[in-house]
């Protein structure tokens, strides 16, 4: 493979299992710049990024921004509070006024989903969706899966076991897809005030059991814990969630030897997971970090290389 | 000829459908000073008389939409009376009951008379108000039922939004009773559909967008039915989605409870799955649900647990559309595409008699909102619809007639439509000019 298929990364759901290793590839052969002492090289200098946040975001639109000025393109970011959106402009009208400047790509992040799926159908740029309400977040489940496959030097037949709000998280419908894609067997677990209707049909099967979902996992990942949900609580306390849910040293003598610990971050301490876990050697929650930069000049590198050869 | 009276009219060589006798022959029917003059094989009309052969095409009673959203008083960049009037007259409907989330709502005299008065201006197809059940639709006071009957309103309904309080439903239902007046259930549970824009299942898991579970609809279903058997009042369930839905009404008809039922054609023809890369031309409320529920409806429609067909026709201007998934309004337009669904669903899949779709669209809404209608007896006033059942054509946008044109069908080929609608012996559809002079 020498190029994407898709002009857009608009989700997991979007992208085969070969896209997939191909952009993993990159990501790997890419990493090495960001531990080099001058970490810039100039592959896409004159190309023009624009981050476009509709949501708050501390680590995926710095992650972003970072990946593209390792790669020398120009970054132009745009949150919510400084967008036309507040004046009562259109999403369709903000992205074609950015269109009529000429960037390469539009990163967005935005409350809805779909939102970056209907921005492909109005303006030409690349679009990268940096997750879109409760649907996607491809970026990030591309960094989980390098992470891990970085661990253990394959995905394929490792048991992946994610906790949490599987209703509401578009990291979780994103892992879902993309471990199963890649021939892990995927396990959720969670409040079923928080597990979707036939989530199953993702690909991964889900546990009301805390102890039966980890016990032969290779991989637990806990998500970020909101209590409230359009103003309702989905959960009686956090204090119980922490008891049923939550990740505290307990956990280690359940889990496997080899059994590492994920998150996408920011964590709650002492919700879904305690202090102690979070920075056991078991963890590899920082190098995902790392690696989200390096998948996301991968990605910038793909969808640009392609445009230049058509 | 659209738009001219014509004093008199022969179709001849026609299929003659009529629910209302049970029959389905052919013959020729006369229509003369407005009205059915006779109906048989062989008819002679006087000298002057504008002859039509219809070739076997099908000759029903004028089609009956009772719901649709004409917008007018508020919203008229989305549909005017005239606009939605004329979209439902090619769509055969000689008759359609218009709901009252208007802008400010049906709920008096003077926008009921308003809206009687535009229609009347229009001339395309009679139009019945359907007034709000509470003041501004807000669930809490009744309306002047009394008052607005005799402006002209068929009956009473909150569409839009469901009437909340079961208590307030109960009271209108009794109030309903004094004039024999018909109350209409938008059916929905808003504290198990709020926020939801889809149906909840697998499709919106998928999606990650919020559903609207079937008990939002089948819980709000059971309530009136109960209520309605508590009052005994007359009470009708509007666009049922659900197989849940379905099943309630059966029982509470099998227990002689006095409650009818429509669907709209969208529910026995698409299923979530229309919904697929947020397409929001398939957003609406109640939401396109499954396969199983889908089959439900149809047999629903065939056993008669539910009575009529009714398009829900909400017309939307693009803006409303063409935007974020979750924002985006609900509702799709009907009047042009509910026949042609018809025949191709029930008709050709699923094996319905022509006159059992003209039960479903004529004959039933018309006992239902107790109007004239229905009907090819001779005497009757003559609302006409001439079907060509082969007859393909493309569903574009240039085609509609409607102010709006957010159709998920838009592009796709269909066979059969109206071809020739005629209200009280006035043509106000001729699709291929049957009718033109010379």
């Amino acid at each position: 493979m020498t190029k994407l298929k898709s002009r857009h990364i608009l989700g997991i759901s979007h992208l085969d299992r070969e896209e997939i290793s191909f952009i993993l590839n990159t990501a790997e052969s890419l990493k090495e710049i960001l531990e080099r002492p001058i970490k810039k090289v100039p592959p896409l200098r004159g190309k023009t990024i624009v981050n476009l946040f509709f949501e708050p975001s501390t680590r995926t639109k710095l992650s972003f921004e970072l990946a593209a000025k390792r790669l020398s393109a120009d970054t132009v970011g745009i949150s919510a509070s400084t967008s036309s959106v507040v004046k009562g402009e259109t999403l369709i009208d903000t992205a074609r006024n950015i269109e009529a400047m000429r960037p390469d790509i539009i990163v967005m992040r935005h409350s809805l989903s779909g939102a970056p799926h209907l921005l492909t159908r109005y303006i030409d740029s690349a679009v990268i969706n940096a997750g879109d309400g409760t649907n996607e977040h491809p970026s990030q489940a591309l960094l989980d899966l390098m992470s891990v496959k970085e661990h253990f030097g394959r995905i394929e037949g490792l048991n992946i076991t994610i906790i949490g709000d599987i209703a509401h998280s578009r990291v979780a419908h994103s892992d879902i897809l993309a471990f199963s894609k890649m021939g892990a067997k995927v396990t959720v677990c969670g409040p079923a005030t928080m597990m979707p209707p036939g989530i199953e049909t993702l690909g991964c099967r889900a546990l009301y059991d805390l102890r039966q979902a980890v016990r032969d996992a290779d991989v637990v990942m806990a998500l970020r814990i909101q209590k409230e949900r359009q103003g309702m609580a989905l959960f009686p306390s956090e204090r119980e969630y922490a008891r049923v849910f939550g990740l505290d040293v307990g956990i280690f003598s359940v889990i496997k030897e080899s059994c590492v610990i994920m998150h996408p971050g920011p964590i709650n301490r002492g919700v879904e997971m305690s202090p102690e876990v979070a920075d056991s050697s078991r963890a590899i929650i920082l190098d995902q970090v790392t690696n989200g930069v390096a998948v996301r000049m991968a990605l910038f590198t793909l969808l640009l290389t392609d445009s230049r050869e058509e | 000829m659209t738009g001219t009276v014509m004093e008199a009219i022969l179709l001849k060589n026609g299929r003659i459908i009529d629910p209302s006798s049970d029959i389905d022959l052919a013959g020729d029917l006369l229509i003369e000073d407005r009205r059915i003059a006779d109906i048989g094989p062989g008819l002679k009309g006087p000298e002057h008389a504008q002859l039509v052969d219809l070739n076997n095409k099908w000759v029903v009673p004028g089609l009956i939409d009772m719901h649709v959203h004409l917008r007018e008083p508020g919203q008229e960049y989305k549909e005017t009376i005239e606009t939605g009037t004329r979209a439902a007259a090619a769509g055969g409907f000689t008759k359609v009951a218009c709901m009252p989330n208007t802008s400010p709502p049906n709920d008096n005299e003077g926008i009921t008379r308003f809206i009687l008065d535009k229609a009347r201006e229009a001339g395309n197809c009679q139009v019945l108000p359907v007034a709000a059940v509470s003041t501004g639709q807000k669930g809490r006071g009744l309306t002047e039922f009394f008052d607005l009957l005799n402006a002209g309103a068929v009956a009473f309904s909150d569409d839009g939004v469901p009437v909340r309080k079961a208590s307030v439903m109960r009271l209108a239902l009794e109030y309903a009773l004094n004039f024999d007046a018909l109350i209409i259930s938008h059916a929905e549970e808003p504290d198990l559909s709020a926020q939801g824009c889809m149906n909840e299942g697998i499709t919106s898991t998928r999606l990650g967008l919020r559903g609207i579970p079937n008990a939002a609809e089948d819980v709000a279903v059971f309530r009136d039915c109960c209520l309605a058997e508590l009052t005994g009042a007359r009470l009708h369930i509007a666009h049922v989605s659900t197989k849940g839905a379905v099943e309630i009404i059966r029982r509470a008809k099998e227990k002689g409870v006095k409650v009818t039922a429509e669907t709209a054609p969208h529910y026995f023809s698409l299923t979530e799955e229309a919904v697929e890369d947020y397409n929001t031309l398939a957003k609406m409320n109640p939401p396109l649900r499954t396969e199983e529920d889908r089959r439900a409806i149809i047999e629903g429609l065939r056993d008669g647990t539910i009575d009529a067909i009714a398009t829900d026709h909400a017309p939307h201007e693009s803006l409303s559309k063409e935007c974020e998934f979750a924002l985006a309004a609900n509702g799709i337009i009907g009047l042009e595409t509910a026949l042609p669904l018809a025949l191709k669903v029930l008709l050709r899949e699923e094996g319905f008699s022509p006159l059992e779709i003209a039960r479903l669209m004529s004959q039933n809404p018309a006992s239902i909102l107790k109007v004239e209608g229905g009907s090819l007896e001779k005497g009757k006033r003559a609302d006409v619809t001439v079907i060509d059942s082969e007859l393909p054509f493309t569903l574009d946008r240039d085609s509609l007639f409607s102010k709006s044109f957010n159709s998920p069908f838009l592009g796709q080929s269909f066979r059969g439509r109206a071809i020739l609608t005629i209200m009280e012996g006035k043509v106000t559809f001729d699709l291929l000019g049957l009718l033109r002079e010379g």
